[in-house]
């Protein structure tokens, strides 16, 4: 049904078809996602909206190859991801995709410096390049003077724009960004938007969900989850089977 | 990420946990120094007596007089009513009949008090020959020992071991000094040297005088013609059971014994002594050593929980750096520099603390401790492994989860 959905030469990033994952705990099942189908080209700037448990954060981890849906198909960069090695997948998580968790994720007992530094760490990266890198990312979300502190040190705002730079510090491909801008003030918001309109327009592909419809209104693709569905997609290539 | 970033990871880990990691470097720790120092004391204990026994003399039998069977008790008498008799020693020394028997010494002794002028001190007092110092591998610090001479002229002469003649005459030289004993004065000829430091500790405590002096002119009565003790020494350790058997057949002739249920004397030897006195300690070396495997396993079982707690409270922390492009490979390799860190400082540590707490304990108990290299490097070993297999393996099978799975767990 999707193979002739592309029928443009420009080969989609990220390619989800039919994918659906369940958690269960016990007996109790929960269906997270339900037969995703979604297409994203390189470049693109997409936000996801959608009300709390529609499974924005699921979807973006099985974008982001941190967790594997129950079925389905996920190609990246045109690879079925189910096929790559633990190996390949750590590669793609490392130098393709920088990840804004929703928790921030930052390990408590490194500086913000040490955090940013650690995907530059598995890349490879010399020490020295490392820790300029880490800095100058830093300076780009505004955190030049908290490049020693631990993030018990720092405010919520502030630790999720470590999260940010940690994010940026590879220079990926894609970045998707789970509520990047929840715990800030609409200042820090507008500059964290500024930041990623600004790689979207050095040729970065973004995937960013958020709450706030002026948020959304900055990608210039809108993607709607309800009940684990991807639905009222607005952009050329719709994907899902639950076109109400 | 190489090998050397995987330690700087390792070590930064280690280092941002202070606490966590103290304590497992100090369960390791205890565990490594409680082995090293029970076995320590255990073979400590085992060394001491082996040279205790030694010193009583090398290659050395004793005939004692009575014999004890399941059937008859004790036969013959201790003491006053001694079944040996000079003429025993005297066919013990024959080449002819006991060719493997090196020297004989026969021997009386009696608890007597010494008196030199104001001093008076109470001690052994052995009648023997001049044969007795080469039996009991003793020497001479000053003076002269007994001389076949000194025996066949009863002389009024004694030689009196250390401890004796610092308590009779305290610094001064007790050659020359006299001696008297039941009112009979003695001159002091010779002293001897100490038995040394593991001997037993009356070894150094008695006088030495002819054996016809004590018969004849101190002790008196049953002892004129009996002795107490016939020491024998064996050509060679090789030797012994021939020198053994030699002694025993011959005093068994002398004796008219005809079967060895009725002797009426006992060949004891330094061997036999040993022996008993060695399984003693060695079942004393293997409760040491039991207390010491318990407190390694308490000690194990405690870093193993250090261990697997640490590591489950970090399976987040593995799910991130997975997150972030780690591979399973390189968060098992950061955890095992971990441990490993870990395993080995512990391990360092215990044995310096071991050691450090022998040697004192040593000084302390004025007894000897031994530090087994077997013991310590087993210990390092279990220690070591215990650390790794914990700290490892958990972290290894959480590098195995999805990165979000590892990253939600509590
Ligand atoms: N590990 C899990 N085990 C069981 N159920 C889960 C798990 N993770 C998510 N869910 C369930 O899956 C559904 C989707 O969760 P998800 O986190 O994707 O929602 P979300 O859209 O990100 O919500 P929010 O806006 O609040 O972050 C929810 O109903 C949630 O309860
Ligand atoms: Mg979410």
């Amino acid at each position: 049904m999707t193979t002739d959905l592309f029928p443009t030469l420009q080969f989609p990033l990220l390619e989800l078809r039919d994918v659906s994952k369940t958690y269960r705990s016990g007996s109790i099942q929960v269906q997270a996602l339900r037969e995703a189908c979604i297409a994203i080209r390189e470049g693109e700037f997409v936000a996801i909206t959608g009300p709390s448990g529609s499974g924005k954060s699921t979807l973006m981890h099985v974008l982001g190859c941190l967790d594997s849906p129950t079925s389905g198909a996920y190609r990246l960069a045109g690879q079925d991801v189910s096929t790559m090695s633990e190996e390949e997948l750590a590669d793609v998580r490392n130098r393709q995709i920088g990840f804004v968790f929703q928790q921030f994720n930052l390990l408590p007992s490194l500086t913000a410096g040490r955090n940013v530094e650690l995907p530059l760490c598995y890349a490879g990266v010399p020490r020295a390049e490392r820790s300029a890198r880490a800095r100058e990312a830093l300076a780009r979300v505004g955190l030049a003077h908290r490049v020693e502190h631990r993030p018990g040190e720092l405010s919520g705002g502030q630790q999720q724009r470590v999260a940010i730079a940690r994010a940026l510090v590879t220079d990926p491909a894609l970045i998707l960004a789970d509520e990047p801008t929840g715990n800030l003030d609409s200042a820090s918001t507008t500059d964290v938007l500024n930041l990623l309109a600004e790689l979207h327009t050095a040729g970065r592909t973004i995937v960013l969900i958020t709450h706030e419809a002026d948020v959304a209104a900055a990608a210039a693709r809108t993607v709607h989850t309800l009940d684990g569905a991807i639905f009222d997609d607005t952009g050329v290539h719709q994907g899902s089977t639950h076109r109400a | 990420m190489n090998w050397w970033e995987t330690i700087r990871t390792g070590l930064e880990a280690v280092r941002s946990h202070r606490l966590r990691s103290g304590l497992t470097v100090l369960g390791i720790l205890i565990g490594i120094a409680a082995v090293i120092l029970t076995v320590g004391l255990g073979l400590g204990a085992q060394q001491q007596i082996t040279q205790q026994i030694n010193s009583l003399g090398s290659n050395l039998l004793i005939v004692g007089p009575g014999s004890s069977t399941s059937s008859s008790g004790i036969r013959g008498g201790f003491g006053s009513a001694s079944t040996l008799t000079e003429t025993d020693a005297t066919a013990l020394a024959s080449k002819v009949v006991a060719p493997d028997i090196a020297a004989v010494a026969p021997a009386v002794q009696r608890s007597e008090s010494l008196t030199a002028g104001a001093s008076n001190w109470t001690t052994t007092v052995v009648g023997t020959t001049p044969e007795w110092v080469t039996v009991r591998a003793r020497t001479v610090a000053s003076g002269r020992f007994l001389t076949t001479q000194d025996v066949t002229d009863h002389t009024a002469v004694v030689v009196l071991a250390a401890t004796t003649a610092q308590e009779l005459f305290g610094p001064r030289d007790a050659v020359g000094q006299t001696v008297t004993v039941s009112g009979v004065p003695l001159s002091v000829i010779g002293v001897l040297s100490p038995a040394g430091s593991t001997a037993v500790a009356n070894e150094d405590d008695q006088a030495i005088v002819p054996l016809s002096t004590a018969a004849e002119r101190l002790f008196g009565g049953a002892t004129r013609t009996s002795v107490q003790n016939i020491y024998l020494q064996a050509q060679s350790s090789n030797t012994l059971s021939a020198a053994y058997q030699e002694a025993e057949a011959e005093l068994s002739n002398l004796h008219h014994i005809t079967t060895p249920a009725n002797e009426d004397f006992t060949i004891t030897s330094q061997q036999s002594i040993l022996n008993t006195a060695t399984s003693a300690t060695q079942t004393l070396t293997v409760l040491l050593g039991g207390i010491a495997a318990i407190s390694l396993l308490v000690g194990g079982v405690g870093v193993m929980n250090i261990m697997l707690v640490s590591v489950t409270e970090r399976i987040r922390e593995i799910g991130l750096r997975k997150a972030l492009g780690a591979t399973p490979r390189v968060i098992r390799r950061q955890f095992l520099v971990e441990a490993s860190v870990l395993g080995l400082s512990g391990g360092v540590l215990g044995v310096l603390l071991g050691v450090v707490a022998g040697l004192g304990l040593a000084k302390l108990i004025s007894q000897p401790v031994v530090i087994s290299p077997l013991a310590t490097l087993g210990a390092l070993a279990v220690a070591v492994a215990i650390g790794l297999v914990f700290g490892v393996y958990p972290a290894s099978r959480a590098a195995r989860l999805a990165p979000i799975e590892a990253l939600r767990s509590e």
